[in-house]
Formats: structure tokens, sequence, C-alpha cells
């Protein structure tokens, strides 16, 4: 033990390093801050630094090459010593860092840290926040499959529709007129070098902040945060009921900055890494592109928006949802802090919450998409084609060789891009059931062309049959009136 | 010393100090510049050259039977050695009859999927978002602002050449 501290001390007479951590270490916060809530900011650095130790440990291997990359992912899968379990911690920490980092988000405006004097953290937060999907969404094109492919194609055609500057924009985001050899480069470098680099910059400015202007203290309903007085208050607080950071605080930091590690290693053991999906050879068309989680609710909102809103939306919403975000300590920066005072505050939260949710769950469920071997892998329920005529039946083939099921369903499976099928001779008559299917609208193509007269009949026919056996058929509203009668 | 240091204070008197001081700053603007213009126009150089477009041969008119539509390849003429699969670039190309063709970017116009064609039902449907599109390219249903993406042809010598090079967007709509 003596031998320790004399080196102990040998190192601090020279370097005086630990006088200076003992500054962060030792000061002292309010009491009220040493809680469960106040977690979420070390557990998401720690899992920082969990990908900066995985990140460069798959960069000994991983080739930012469109021709080998793969290959070197499937090697890193499959034959690299524990290759495949540092992809996984690789793949589960970014999915962890973006939730948890998120939870960070919300737990800090709910408690009010983003009024006077913190606005500066705030805003070292958004940027982090962004930069942290920036990553998301580069990490993602480096797993070079179909999907990060594809993915790439929609970036450029959202970017593409920036007026006058969008396709300068796509060619640099590219490196070039195509997704190709330069493309991965460009987001290996992002990914490796560039957003890392800010990431580490904004935190050193997010923890100085956090040091100088000392944690934000548990708020009180009632208690209004006031620009004169607000840091003589604090100072005093601390004063008072104050207690070092370490350990009295870092306790509990401790405990959720290993639990959270904890538990993306049992992810990564339990489930894996993640991909590569299918080789990235754009000839091999017969893919659906999904992005990762986190962009999930904006693919499914591309779906939903109606399609002369999309350009707006997709060009306006992004610069004025951040611009929002930066500008909220400065909108609402003193007044009340507690959430229980701020119900516009929580319903705020809860409202975006709750879409981003509901639209990540349709993003998973694509609705809108159609279910493109439907109409070759699904057999006509055995119901819907007992005791039919051989029209009829004919009708039933049709249907199915027409890939109709692509986008409507029967007995619950296909697409559900279009109605169901299955009671469809209750809504519609014989004659509004032809006009459908020869004009198409309300989304559906029209089939005038590509069916022949004897098949729209057949086709017909069959479907007068789709109703419940104690429903009848549909009605015109008002039978035409014929002249002389 | 005591002059020295009052210089130093105020490095904008005309004393020699203060001339150095002003020289280093303007020295270090200069170095600045001459760096950061050539950093910022070789990050911005894949902007240059907009027209990345070129005639590339997709074969013999004999191997797209008319009035049927094929999934056609091509080697992408700006290819660079390390582009491996991503070099070769899918088309859909439909011979209408004779030397009436149609040479579609399987890009989908809304957000770029690749979108598939079904030849008993003759649409053209994307498995992202469910654009429809009919035979001709035309915008059948769903998301899409527009028809599909239509390549330049020419018939030379018996053989189908299509102007292909980049990217289809909105923007550039090949």
């Amino acid at each position: 033990m003596g031998l320790f501290r004399a080196i102990g001390h040998w190192f601090e007479e020279r370097t005086g390093l630990g006088g200076i951590l003992a500054i962060p270490m030792e000061h002292r916060v309010p009491r009220s801050t040493a809680s469960w809530a106040y977690v979420f900011g070390s557990a998401t650095m720690i899992l920082f630094v969990l990908q900066i130790v995985t990140g460069i440990c798959l960069a000994l291997v991983y080739v930012p090459s469109p021709d080998q990359a793969y290959e070197s992912l499937e090697y890193l899968n499959y034959q690299a010593v524990l290759g495949w379990y540092l992809r996984a911690i690789h793949f589960w920490g970014s999915n962890a860092m973006v939730l948890v980092m998120t939870l960070h988000m919300i737990q800090v405006f709910l408690w009010g840290a983003h009024k006077y004097p913190r606005e500066l953290t705030w805003i070292a937060g958004v940027l982090l926040f962004l930069c942290t999907l920036g990553m998301a969404f580069t990490g993602q094109v480096l797993r070079w499959d179909q999907d990060a492919y594809w993915g790439l194609g929609i970036g450029s055609s959202i970017i593409a529709r920036v007026p006058f500057a969008g396709s300068t924009l796509v060619h640099v985001l590219l490196g070039g007129p195509i997704v190709a050899g330069r493309t991965l480069s460009r987001f290996f470098t992002l990914h490796v070098f560039a957003i890392p680099g800010l990431l580490i910059g904004l935190i050193g400015v997010h923890l100085w902040l956090v040091l100088r202007l000392g944690i934000n203290e548990w708020p009180m309903p009632g208690r209004l945060v006031d620009r004169e007085t607000y840091r003589t208050q604090y100072e005093e607080e601390v004063k008072k009921d104050g207690v070092a950071f370490f350990p009295a605080a870092a306790r509990k930091d401790m405990i959720a900055m290993g639990v959270v590690v904890l538990l993306v290693l049992l992810c990564a053991a339990i489930f894996g890494p993640h991909g590569p999906g299918g080789v990235p050879d754009p000839t091999i068309i017969d893919t659906t592109p999904k992005p990762d989680f986190y962009f999930l609710s904006l693919f499914a909102l591309f779906a939903l928006l109606p399609p002369w809103t999309e350009t707006a939306i997709l060009l306006i919403g992004p610069p004025l949802a951040i611009g929002f975000l930066l500008a909220l300590p400065f909108l609402a920066g003193t007044g009340e802090k507690s959430w229980r005072r701020r119900p516009v505050s929580v319903l705020g939260v809860l409202l975006i919450l709750l879409t981003v949710i509901t639209l990540a769950t349709l993003g998973v469920i694509v609705p809108w998409s159609p279910v493109m071997d439907a109409w070759s892998g699904l057999p006509t329920p055995v119901a819907y084609v007992r005791g039919r005529s051989p029209l009829e039946l004919q009708g039933a083939l049709v249907l199915q060789n027409k890939q109709c099921r692509n986008c409507h369903s029967l007995g619950g499976e296909g697409g559900r891009r279009g109605p169901a099928l299955d009671g469809v001779a209750t809504r519609l008559t014989q004659d509004q059931l032809i006009r459908q299917v020869l004009q198409g609208g309300g989304n559906m193509p029209a089939y005038g062309k590509n069916l022949s007269p004897a098949e729209v009949t057949a086709l017909v026919a069959f479907m007068q049959t789709l109703r419940p056996a104690n429903q009848s058929p549909a009605r015109t509203a008002i039978l035409p009136t014929t002249p002389g009668r | 010393m005591c002059a020295d240091r009052d210089s130093f204070a105020s490095p904008s008197t005309s004393s020699r100090r203060g001339f150095l001081f002003k020289l280093g700053l303007a020295l270090n603007v200069v170095a600045a510049s001459l760096v950061g213009v050539p950093v910022i126009g070789y990050i911005l150089g894949p902007a240059r050259g907009r027209s990345a477009q070129a005639w590339i041969k997709l074969g013999p008119l004999g191997s797209f039977p008319e009035g049927q539509t094929r999934l056609a390849t091509y080697e992408n003429p700006l290819r660079v050695a390390w582009d491996g699969a991503t070099a070769t670039i899918p088309c859909w190309v439909r011979r209408i009859d004779g030397e009436r063709f149609q040479i579609f970017a399987v890009n989908c116009a809304h957000l770029g999927c690749p979108v598939r064609w079904f030849a008993q039902s003759r649409l053209f449907m994307c498995p992202c978002h469910g654009g429809v599109y009919y035979e001709d390219g035309s915008r059948a249903s769903g998301p899409p602002p527009r028809g599909l993406f239509e390549y330049e042809y020419q018939i030379r010598d018996g053989e189908l050449w299509v102007q292909g090079g980049q990217i289809p967007t909105l923007s550039e709509p090949v």
C-alpha cells in the first residue's frame, strides 16, 4: 500500500492531475439531484465510450470499400474471433444510446433544466442529439447491404427536393452522380472521424457547462426561476444542503451506467449482430428497403402525408423542429420549472412520443406497401371457392393472377393498401364493381387496359359472391328512372 | 524591460513588436485560407461536372421481345475501380414494337426505392410506400409526384443504347 501511495505522490507532484480531477469529483451538488431521475446523462456517456471502444475494434477489420465491405462484415460475423460479439455490442449499444439519450432529453426538459442559466447546456445537448442521429444514419450505411444502398437512394431523393441546389447537394452527399465507391468512403469518414470529433468536443462543452452552472436542482412547484435571484439562491442551497458529487450523487449514476452496459452486453449475446442483410447489388431489385428503428417514424410519415404537402413538409419540417428545440430555452427561459405546473410541456412531450411511437409502429406493419408476393404465395381461402360456378371460379383465378391480392386481402391475408375484399359485395353493386375495376380511383390503378372483357365479367362475378351468407348484396341507392314510367 | 512589456500589452502601437504581431496574424490568415480553399473545394468537388450522362450499350434488339418489359443492366460509365457490384445499374426496358422503346429507371419517383414489374397486371409497383405505375411509366396511384423516370435511347447497328450515369431524382430526372 505504501508503495502505491508513493508512486501516486510521485505522479501527482509532477502532473497535478489528481487535484484537477478532484474539482469535478468533489464539487457540491444539491442533495435533491442524487436521484434516479438524474442518471440518464452519465448512462448516455458510458454508452458513447462503449461505441468508441467497439467502433475502433470493428475498424481493425472493416473495409470501407463497396467491393469488399460486405465480405468484411461477413468475415466479422463468422470468422474473426469474437467479431460477431463486437458487431452485436456496437449495434445494440447504438440503439441503447439513442434510447437513453432520448430519455435524458425528456427528463431534463420536464425538470426545467433548459431554463436560465442553462440555455447553452440545452443547446449543446440538442446538437449532441442531432450528431447521434447522424451517427445512427451513417452507421446504417456502413452496414453495406441492400437497406444501406436503397436507404442512400431514399436520402438522395429527399435532398433532391431542395429547390435549385437539390442535385448539387445530392452529388456532394454521394461523392458523385450515383451511389457507389466514393459514397461509402464519404460516409465512413463522417461516421469515424467527423461526427465523433464533433461529439467529443460537444460533450466537453456540455460537461463544462454542467460543472460551471451546477446540476439542475429538483424543481419545486411554485419556485419560479428569476434571472436576478436564481444563481444566488442556487449557490445558497448548495452551500446549505449540498453533497459532494462523488460519491453521494455518483452512486446511482454508477449503478445506472453498469446496468445499461450489462443490458447491452446481454442483448448482444442473446440476439447477436444485426445484418448485413441482402447483398448490396443494385440489380437485385426484389428487395423491400427499410430503415433502422430510429427512422421508421419518418419512413411512415412519407407514406401518409398527402403527396402535395410532401416536399414542403420534408424541407421545412426538420429545420423548423430543430430551430424550435434550439430556441426553446429562449422561448421559455424563466418561470415555473416543475412539470407539475407545466401542462403544455407535459402534453407536448406526450403528443410527440405518441406520434413517434404510432408512426414507428405503422412503419413496422407498413399497411401502405403492396405485399409483393401475395398473388403467387397466398392461396384463395377454400370457403371462397366452395360451391362457386365455373365463371366465378375463373374470376377467382383472375383476382389471384392479376396481383389484386398484393393490395387487397382475402381471409385476412394479403396486402392492406386497399380495402379487404371479404365482404365487398355488401358494399358495391355489380355496376360499381365493374367501374372500380376498369377506372380505378381512390388510390387504385385503372385495370381497363389490362383486363379483357371476359376477365372483367368473371372477376366481378366472383367478387359478387364475396359476402357473408346472412347479409344482402349492395343495392343502388336510387334506381335509375326509366323514361315513360 | 518595462518598455517591452508596454508594447506587448498593446500590439497596435507601431513598435517593432506590434508589427511582428500583426505580421504573424496576417501570415496565419493567409495560410488558413490557402488551406481552407482547397479543402472546401475538394469536399465540394463532386458537385462539379453536372452532366454525368454517357451512352452505354444495353444489348442487341433481339434480347428485348416486342410487347414485353424486361430488366436490363449496364455498367455505370463513371465507375471507379472499387465500385464492386454497385457499378452495375438496372433499368426496365419496354419494347413497344419495332424500334419503339421506353427505358425506365428502376428508382421510384417518390423516394427512389426499386419498382418491380408485374407482367400479368401490366403494372410497376414500389415496395416502400406503395407507388404504382402503368406499363408506359405514367403514375397510376400512390404517393409518387410523377411517372417513372425515363432514359433517352438510341438504336445503332441493331443494338440498343441508353443514356445513363446518375441517380435519377426529382431535381435531375435522368
